[in-house]
């Protein structure tokens, strides 16, 4: 920086700035604002991180208290995309890369690939050589792509933590590939705590922690876990719970639906696409409890139900409608244990009905 | 000493609690020559003997039995008590069982070091990498640093080089492999050589890696076996002077070798097929789109099969002369999958280029595409659409011509999605080919779709098995009214992602075609950003 450069309340201004802008859908004026301030002397790393991340960040806020819409939601994303594109191309050519070479991907299935494109700008700003290979990349993709380049480690975004399972194959596939992960991104919960049991080399919170993890990863040399089978790291899948449950997700989906208009009059008069909406609600429940069982933790459970009973209560509808989706799914479920306790502590999660 | 086992073929001592032998039979006086009755243990037995004897009486007891050596083999010795107190040791003699055992060990060790060998050298696929592990292991376990020579690549030749418990550092040299004895043969991978010991006075200073340190005692050149193809050798150093490897490291720099040639010769291989496929693909793959004269194209692609990246799906977007010169956008769909498909795609889209003078005129363009892949002897025939598009002041005129495709579908800005009235026939099937050409208005914020079957016909959902469908599309778009193109395509394929969920489905592809909004650098004729940074 130079000794012009804007202080931190500058930078908070300025991201306030952008994110009126972008709300406004200006692609234009948005490219302008970050674009003079890199000229004023913003660092380009502060401008992507402290600028441009944040506006990010309260898009998916924003969407999520329903404050935004799908067509909004999507235009702030391309709008942000563009500026950071424009940002890449704008100034000095990025310095000669001395550090190694980065894949940077998102999990197959991920949409989100901004977080992870904002750790692949920040690692060619410091000298790194990146691959960037985008949004939901399948792992035979992935691990073509890495047997192809050698790179020094992969950086792998998830922010869904029903793509965790995925995440976990990706994983075990890299190491396997002898290439170290380092994983981040909502998905692996509060503090990382599932990049751990998903076997990554390192987790980071943000792009810059990512960015001085990997330094030290690099630094030195990478032994894959010999042997290592992707069932050592969750010796609990051996009960097939998570298999059963993925595998007859839509009977299951059919079963409750059928169940919930026998005992729930109201549903008769649903439209069509009411009746619609409640299969993909029961449809993601039981995605989340496939996961947790994936990774043997009811609190990625009771957090999601805790959240869509919010959600619900949030639009209007009753919460109570979750409760009878949960019990109708753990009568489906009664020879699977660990399912039926993690449903009863879901229940719990849901606030009583008025 | 009395009894049976005066001649006892094992050596048995009888001794007091103050250490002094009380008597022992013949084998144990054959193996302690100066050991008698009233001879101090400690004097006449060895030391191990002795200081378990002290041990014993100070405890009254001894669980495990002892060893160690005596004379030139070694023994197990078990203590008894006898009535008066006195303590019997009875020795047996163990050499052989001790010999096997640690030969077991020693075994053990190599196989597990093999095996750890073998498994780093399959992780990788990638030469370089591979390069590295085998540099590594050799100096962990053949030598104090080693470099591994990879065949030359015209004049430059690529080295790795890896001191013990040191980073391993790869580097390209201009040198010529005949500096170092032996390691132009050995690269040569056939005929079949020997390691081979050579003077460590000839090397070369770039066969000793930076950091190594003091002089090399001795250097071998050992090559990689890669059977038919050259996998590159080795060049050990030592420190000492000792030549050759014993028997134990000859086996293992034998296997080791073979192992490390069979991986480098396979990621060689791969290497080799890879770059030949990425090089194909290249041509194969669809563009990234931008803003052309004032119209958003964006286009979104995700082929069937999971392990490949090109497939039947393909569009195009052919640049205008001008700002006034229509622009053709063209999407369409080969029947079949994979890799067959995609060389038809590629024909169609060459075709198309050499057409573009024409596409003024759509049926004629279609007519002439049409002939063209009947006479190639193609049995596959295709859908597709063509758009031509330019900006009229603030709105984007449009024409679209259906062959045999799914109409394009128009999402206007209240959110009404309209079916643009186009029909034809499909391409490569007939001798002759009917469309009929629609003209639509895009106002600032209005998005043209088309897209290919893969998208409605992906079949998944929460109950699974079921079709996305056009009604499922057309509510998406309709929730799309004034979104940039990239946006629309992102959401397309996401909602037809998800639905499909992990559910096998066809190629999708979809391109928007976008009337730019006032405020974007588009419609200002502007574009401040360069190329996109490809995925």
């Amino acid at each position: 920086m130079t000794a012009s450069a804007p202080d931190r309340s500058d930078i908070e201004v300025l991201s306030a700035r952008l994110w009126d802008v972008v709300r406004g859908g200006d692609e234009y004026a948005a490219v302008e604002i970050v674009l003079s301030a890199v000229d004023a002397g913003l660092d380009a790393e502060s401008a992507l991180l402290d600028v441009i991340a944040p506006v990010q960040g309260k898009v998916g806020v924003e969407w999520a208290a329903n404050r935004l819409s799908v067509a909004e939601e999507h235009t702030a994303s391309a709008i942000n995309d563009h500026v950071i594109a424009a940002l890449a191309h704008h100034g000095s050519a990025p310095r000669r890369s001395h550090q190694g070479r980065i894949t940077v991907a998102c999990v197959d299935g991920e949409w989100h690939a901004l977080p992870a494109r904002l750790l692949a700008e920040t690692l060619r700003l410091r000298g790194w050589q990146v691959d960037f290979l985008g949004a939901q990349v399948p792992v035979p993709h992935l691990i073509d792509h890495l047997h192809r380049t050698g790179p020094d480690a992969l950086a792998l975004s998830s922010s869904i933590p029903t793509r965790l399972p995925a995440a976990h194959h990706a994983i075990s596939a890299s190491q396997a590939a002898g290439v170290p992960v380092i994983v981040g991104g909502a998905a692996f919960g509060p503090g990382g705590r599932y990049a751990d049991r998903l076997g990554a080399d390192a987790w980071a919170p943000d792009a810059r922690a990512a960015a001085d993890r990997l330094a030290e990863i690099v630094a030195r040399p990478y032994v894959p876990p010999a042997a290592h089978e992707p069932l050592d790291d969750l010796p609990h899948l051996a009960d097939q719970e998570y298999t059963l449950v993925t595998r007859n997700a839509h009977r299951l989906v059919a079963a409750v639906l059928a169940a919930i208009e026998e005992r729930f009059p109201a549903m008769a008069g649903y439209s069509e696409r009411q009746r619609r909406h409640t299969a993909e609600d029961i449809a993601h429940i039981t995605e989340f409890l496939a996961t947790a069982l994936y990774l043997d933790d009811s609190g990625l459970f009771t957090r999601f139900i805790a959240w869509t009973a919010d959600i619900l209560t949030a639009r209007g509808v009753p919460a109570h409608s979750l409760a009878l989706g949960l019990d109708l799914l753990a009568e489906q479920l009664t020879d699977f244990p660990r399912a039926v306790a993690m449903l009863r502590d879901g229940r719990a999660a849901v606030p009583l009905a008025r | 000493m009395t009894g049976v086992w005066a001649a006892a073929p094992h050596p048995v001592v009888v001794a007091d609690g103050a250490g002094r032998v009380v008597e022992l039979n013949e084998a144990a006086a054959r193996l302690f020559p100066r050991a008698e009755p009233g001879a101090s243990l400690a004097a006449t037995t060895p030391g191990w003997l002795a200081e378990a004897h002290r041990a014993a009486v100070a405890s009254g007891t001894v669980d495990e039995p002892v060893r160690g050596e005596a004379g030139e083999h070694g023994y197990e010795a078990r203590a008894t008590f006898s009535p008066d107190g006195d303590v019997i040791w009875w020795l047996v003699e163990d050499t052989d069982r001790r010999r096997a055992e640690t030969a077991l060990v020693a075994e053990r060790k190599r196989t597990a070091l093999l095996v750890e060998a073998a498994g780093a050298l399959l992780t990788t696929l990638n030469y370089d990498r591979c390069m590295e592990v085998a540099v590594r292991l050799a100096a962990e376990h053949l030598a104090d640093a080693a470099i591994l020579v990879a065949p030359a690549t015209g004049k430059r030749l690529p080295v790795a080089y890896a001191i013990r418990g040191a980073q391993v550092t790869r580097r390209t040299l201009r040198a010529d492999p005949a500096e170092v004895p032996g390691l132009s043969e050995a690269l040569q991978g056939f005929p079949p050589i020997p390691s081979r010991w050579i003077d460590p006075g000839r090397l070369p200073s770039w066969a000793v890696p930076e950091g190594f340190g003091g002089p090399v005692g001795a250097v071998a050149v050992t090559p990689l076996p890669g059977h038919g193809i050259p996998a590159g050798a080795l060049i050990l150093l030592r420190r000492n002077d000792r030549r050759g490897f014993g028997d134990d490291e000859e086996v293992f720099a034998r296997l080791f070798a073979a192992r490390a040639g069979a991986a480098l010769s396979a990621a060689r291989v791969y290497a080799d097929r890879t770059g030949i496929t990425e090089i194909l693909m290249r041509e194969l793959l669809p563009p990234r789109l931008r803003h052309v004269h004032g119209v958003a194209y964006a286009g979104g692609y995700r082929a069937s099969v999971r392990s490949e990246l090109v497939g039947g799906d393909f569009y195009d977007v052919h640049p205008g002369e001008d700002e006034d010169a229509e622009s053709l956008v063209v999407l369409g769909d080969v029947c079949g999958k994979g890799l067959e498909a995609a060389v038809t795609t590629g024909r169609i889209r060459t075709t198309l280029q050499a057409l573009l003078p024409l596409a003024g005129d759509h049926l004629r363009t279609l007519s002439l595409l049409n002939g063209a892949l009947l006479n190639s002897g193609s049995t596959r025939f295709a859908t597709l659409v063509l758009a031509s598009a330019v900006r009229a002041g603030d709105r984007v005129r449009l024409r679209l011509t259906s062959a045999g495709h799914p109409p394009p579908l128009i999402v206007r800005r209240d959110g009404v999605v309209e079916e643009a009235a186009t029909r034809g026939t499909l391409i490569g099937a007939f001798p002759d080919v009917q469309a009929t050409t629609a003209g639509v208005e895009l106002a600032p914020g209005e998005t043209c779709v088309l897209y290919t079957d893969g998208i409605t016909e992906a079949r998944g959902g929460p109950l699974g098995d079921i079709m996305f469908g056009e009604e499922r599309l057309k509510d998406a778009l309709s929730e799309c009214a004034g979104m940039p193109a990239e946006g629309v395509v992102e959401r397309v394929q996401m909602l037809a992602a998800e639905w499909a969920g992990d559910h096998d489905h066809d190629d999708m592809a979809v391109v928007a075609i976008g009337a730019p909004q006032a405020g974007r650098p588009e419609a200002a004729g502007r574009r401040p950003r360069g190329e996109e940074v490809p995925r």
